[in-house]
Parts: structure tokens; sequence; C-alpha cells
């Protein structure tokens, strides 16, 4: 399997966020796509709306099921990727770029908590 | 996974890296290297699949082809040797018990192939049936299903390589697999054992089924492995298997079918004989005779949408009539397929219908079955 980055934070469910100042770019890791196996629906979050961490915020679709999505972090939509509309297969392709889900405009610091990074995200899969 | 039964064909599903799941108490591969793959393979080169937890039931005796006529709803006693049917055991009321298929391996001798999660409820209800059938006639019903495991060859590449199996002839009629029409079976010999080859399947694609003594399957399965790998042959899961099923719109138990569902409400009348008695006929009779409330019918999603799943309510301007049985993302179709149970009136091919996904109404069209057609 494809190595896990190392500017990432993850979340145990499987979710990655890429912190940039006051935005975070979110998506699945590249084991959960693997997981999941042919993605062949991805439903987003609408712009504007308001998101907390831990929040069931999107669904993905296989052929055989429906998996939920929960945001890593709290804060406002401000983009969605449309290109996994047409192209669901993104997600399975490219997980940690062309497969991302949605940026958000964090209102409050990400809890670290809850988020770890990626030494403990592959300890986690057992890839450590 | 605790308790769950294994086919012998486990340690090659997972030297394949299949992933498994529980299916109806069997830990059974759901895919190998991808369902869509898969799918593929078995429409447009070959596909194998491990169908050993299905049960094998035989039933022998002079009078066991009667008996069957009179414990299920299609014709056993029109077959000839070597003949086969897709066949339904009813409760009283008409609804369910299994769907399975009848293949008459001689004269006094038929083998039937029933639902893993069925086959101690068969059973028990054919026993039942035999206590009511009358002690002075001879009918004796064995479950083979420990012995005997079997595999599915399914795809348009299979009759390429089938006959290689083989270096003789048939027992029953054919000299080789591939000269067999469509439900036809026959017995060949395979490392010393008798195996059974019918041309039977649940694809939608040409394609063989193998029923043979559970020591030998994996040394079948390998062989046709090696067999088939110039032609395309892939290893295939209880997923892709789902998936080819449903754009046929061929029923599962469990979702389109059961206890409570009549044959003729899932669409399958044709394989209801009711000019002969057997158990549910009446109320069948009745329901034709007064007309069905409700259908099973299969449907395709309009525009993009989530795959519609088992459960999903289907709609028409804003109310209610019906629910989604099984449901999926077409790897043929590239769209949403699916099959629904719908009442009267909107039961017609060719209505608009809505499926209801997390709260929000997709548009889908009722359509006749099979949804996929080869062009």
């Amino acid at each position: 399997m494809s190595t896990i980055p190392e500017n990432l934070k993850y979340a145990k469910t499987h979710e990655w966020a890429c912190m940039e100042s006051d935005c975070a770019t979110v998506g699945i890791t590249d084991h959960a796509q693997f997981e999941l196996t042919d993605i062949v629906y991805v439903e987003l979050p609408e712009v504007g709306s308001t998101l907390t961490a831990g929040q069931n915020c999107a669904v993905v679709e296989s052929v055989k099921i429906a998996s939920d999505i929960y945001s890593p972090v709290t804060g406002e939509v401000i983009e969605i990727n449309t290109a996994l509309e047409g192209a669901p297969e993104l997600v399975n392709d490219s997980a940690y770029k062309e497969g991302w889900f949605f940026k958000v405009k964090l209102t409050s610091e990400p809890d670290l908590s809850t988020l770890i990074d990626a030494p403990a995200y592959a300890a986690k899969i057992g890839e450590g | 996974m605790l308790n769950l039964k294994r086919t012998p064909l486990f340690d090659a599903h997972q030297s394949l890296g299949a992933r498994c799941v529980d299916f109806g108490g069997w830990e059974m591969p759901v895919q190998y290297e991808g369902i869509v793959a898969e799918h593929q393979a078995v429409r447009n080169a070959a596909g194998i699949f491990d169908i050993s937890h299905m049960g094998e039931i035989m039933v022998g005796g002079a009078h066991s082809a009667d008996f069957l006529d009179s414990s299920l709803t299609n014709q056993a006693s029109s077959l000839t040797a070597g003949g086969a049917q897709y066949s339904l055991m009813c409760n009283a009321h008409g609804g369910v018990i299994d769907d399975l298929y009848v293949y008459r391996i001689a004269k006094e001798v038929f083998l039937l192939i029933v639902n893993a999660s069925r086959i101690e409820e068969d059973l028990s209800q054919l026993q039942n049936l035999v206590q009511e059938y009358g002690k002075d006639r001879t009918v004796n019903v064995v479950n083979e299903s420990n012995q005997l495991s079997a595999v599915a060859i399914q795809g348009p590449n299979v009759r390429l390589f089938i006959d290689e199996l083989f270096s003789m002839k048939g027992l029953i009629r054919v000299n080789k697999p591939s000269d067999l029409s469509k439900n036809q079976i026959d017995v060949f010999t395979f490392e010393e054992n008798d195996v059974y080859v019918a041309n039977t399947g649940y694809t939608g694609e040409s394609g063989f089924e193998i029923v043979g003594p559970s020591k030998i399957i994996a040394e079948l399965w390998h062989r046709l492995m090696k067999l088939g790998h110039p032609h395309g042959l892939k290893p295939a899961g209880l997923g892709a298997r789902d998936t080819l099923r449903m754009e046929m719109g061929y029923p599962l138990y469990g979702n389109e079918l059961g206890e409570s569902v009549t044959p003729l409400e899932a669409g399958l009348g044709y394989f209801v004989d009711l000019n002969k008695p057997f158990r549910g006929r009446d109320r069948l009779s009745e329901l034709k005779a007064n007309g069905l409330n409700r259908r099973n019918l299969a449907f395709q999603m309009s525009s993009k949408s989530p795959p519609p799943r088992q459960g999903y309510p289907v709609s028409t301007d804003g109310i209610t009539i019906g629910s989604v049985t099984s449901g999926t993302q077409s790897p043929s179709l590239k769209t949403g397929i699916g099959m629904a149970l719908i009442r009267e009136p909107h039961d017609k091919i060719g209505n608009r219908i809505e499926i209801e996904i997390r709260g929000r109404l997709f548009p889908a069209t009722i359509k006749r079955k099979p949804l996929y057609v080869k062009s």
C-alpha cells in the first residue's frame, strides 16, 4: 500500500485533514478507500454548511455499501471537490490528492487529542 | 470470525487475497481483485465462483418425481434424465420457503440445489412432506450438503476450456460439457470421482455449475484456474455474483423472496404450475384469479444518484408505493439499478417512480427484466 503522508493529521475514523493556516482540506485515507473498494458515489456537505468535529457529514458509496464520513475538524465548508460528482473513482485512484472531499475554514483550533499523526495512524491500521 | 463454516476452498481464497464476509453463517469471499473487475471478467471473459456453501439434497425412490410434483411449484416429472428446472417450495399461504434448482440425474434420482441459509428448513419441510405424502410410497430425502461442494464457472470464454477438464464422455447423454444445452446436466469423471456438470448459472452469462465430492473440489478449482488463465478467467466473489444477478433481475432469497412473498408477486409465475396440486397452490390460484396487489419489478435510476439499497422507500407523486428489495450501482450500465416490491396500480413497466435515499428523492423508471441485455 502507498505511504501515509507525514504532513497530514488523521482521525481514527480514517479521514485526513491537511492544515494550512486557518483552513483544512479533508479526505479519506488510502487505507479507507482500499477497505471501501470500488467507490461509485460520494455525497458531500453543502458549501456554507457548518461542521463540528466528529459530525457525520458525507457519505461514500461502494458497489456494496454506503459508509458515513465524519468531519475531523470544526468550521464552515468553503469548497467541495465537484470533480467527485462525475468521477468518484478519484477517491480510489488518488485518496490524498485528487480525491479530496471538501475544504473547511476553521472556527476553532483543531482538537489535537482526537487527531493523530502519520506514524500513529500507521500503527493504528497495522502498518507501523 | 467466530463459528463460521468454511468451504474446502477457503485456503484457495486466502492465497488469492480474498476478503471474506459472513454469508449465512459461512465465511465466504466477497471479492478478490474488486467487484467491478470481477463482474466485467464474467461478462467479457470468464469467472469462477465458490458456491460450496449451497445445499445439495438428493431425493430418490420410485415415487420421487410424483413427490416433488406435490411438494414444489414446478413440474419435476416433466424432466427427463439430464434435465433441470428452477422451482420453489411454498408454505400453505403460498409464501416462499426456498427457491431451488431441480436436476433429474436418473429416472428415480433428483438433485436439489438449495440456498445455504435454508438447508435445515428445507430438509425439515421435505421430511414433513414425505410423511404427508404417504408411508406406502418410496421416497428418500438425503442431505448431501456436507459431502458435496460446488463451483460455478461463468462467462463467454468458459466453453473454450471447460471440456479439457474431463477425458471421458458424460454418463447420461453428452460427449463433453460444451455440448450441454441450457438446463441440461450430465455426469463426468474427475480424479476417479463422479462430478455433475450442469449448464446453469446465476449471472446471465453462459456457463456451468459443477458439483462434486468435497475432497476433490480444491483440485478441480485449481485445474480450472490453470485451464482458464489463458482465457481471462478470474476468481469472482459474492459481491460480483450479486451485481451480476441484479442486472438480470434474478431474485435472491431474503431480498426478493421470503415466507411472506408469493412466487407470483415475485414475478416467477412461469415456474409455478397451477394445474397440479402442491402445498400453497390453492392460495396462489386464488391470488391469480383475484389479481395481484403488489409485484416485484426491476427499475433503473434515471439520472446520477447514490446506489439504491434494500429497504429504501419507493414513491410516486408523494405517496409511498413500495420499497427496494435489492439495489446496487450496475457495473455494466453505470447507473443505479434495483428491484422493488411495488403495489398496484403503480406496478407497470415504464412507470416513473422515485427512490428515497437519505431523505432525498431520485427519479427512476420501472423496466422489464433483465435490465442488462448483451449487445
